[in-house]
């Protein structure tokens, strides 16, 4: 027998939580977004957790989707860093600061 | 329910999934060099793999290594190294007063509260699904969720299609723009 759901789900959590402290805290904006993608495979995790529990494959369709969506976010993601890199020469996130209000 | 109900293969699994997690994630935030953050990243990118292989989530552990510790992981180490970004000199200034012990507090609270709120009910409910179980003996794992994907999800997956192109026209647009407005000035 598998262990519990339980377990990945509390393991999902974790990583989620490991991921938001480093978004919340870290300045370079290549490891906000590296935070980001282990916040969004924690999300993964916990939905292929569901699926098996519940038997449904729509949970695994689900994580297909998050997948393609964090491959199309990531190259714009990277493209908008390199272009404020060439503008700035610096990747903090605390130097953009033109839009203040 | 104690532990030693499950089998200890299951068990071995676990572990070692949840080891490699932790341990990328949070060398993820410990490491000043990016080149190293990434490194840690593939190691937890391939724990979420090995979780997902435990769960009979076979195809989607092939496109977790393939996809994400391969392309993704590969794409943010050319960043780094077409930026030239050593060590990151940001990192130990802290211009907002009380941003780590506040974050880490609001962290805190989000995991344990969603722990406790699990753990204080039960920790699936619903009904289980009647029609594709991802365990089921005879079909593969692939022709289940390729089922599902060009069957109930195909305008979803039509629509991902579309995504992509517009990301990659638009990630070339934003590494063309400069050079673009140097020609027409």
């Amino acid at each position: 027998m598998n262990v519990p759901a339980a377990w990945y789900l509390v393991l999902a959590a974790v990583l989620f939580g490991i991921g938001a402290y480093g978004l919340l805290t870290r300045r370079s904006a290549i490891i906000m977004f590296m935070c980001v993608e282990l916040m969004l495979n924690a999300v993964n995790l916990t939905f292929v957790t569901f699926a098996r529990t519940l038997s449904d494959i729509g949970g695994q369709a689900s994580v297909f989707f998050v997948m393609v969506v964090a491959a199309a976010e990531v190259t714009v993601g990277l493209g908008i860093v390199v272009a404020v890199f060439r503008r700035r020469h610096s990747t903090s996130v605390d130097e953009l600061t033109e839009m203040k209000g | 329910m104690s532990a030693t109900a499950y089998a200890l293969p299951s068990i071995v699994v676990f572990v070692t999934a949840a080891l490699l997690i932790v341990v990328g994630a949070l060398g993820v935030l410990a490491v000043r060099n990016p080149v190293h953050a990434a490194l840690s990243l593939i190691l937890t990118l391939f724990g979420v793999a090995v979780a997902f292989i435990a769960q009979s989530a076979d195809f989607l552990a092939a496109v977790q290594v393939i996809v994400y510790a391969g392309a993704i992981v590969v794409i943010f180490l050319f960043v780094i190294m077409f930026l030239g970004i050593g060590r990151s000199r940001h990192d130990h200034v802290e211009p907002l007063v009380g941003q780590r012990p506040l974050a880490a507090l609001g962290v805190a609270v989000t995991v344990g509260g969603l722990i406790a709120l699990l753990a204080s009910s039960h920790w699936v409910t619903g009904a289980t699904s009647v029609s594709g179980s991802p365990l089921a003996k005879g079909t593969g794992n692939v022709r289940q969720l390729g089922t599902a994907v060009f069957t109930t999800y195909l305008y979803a997956f039509e629509a991902t299609a579309a995504l992509l192109v517009i990301a990659v026209v638009g990630a070339v647009v934003l590494a063309r723009r400069e050079r673009v407005t140097e020609e027409a000035e």
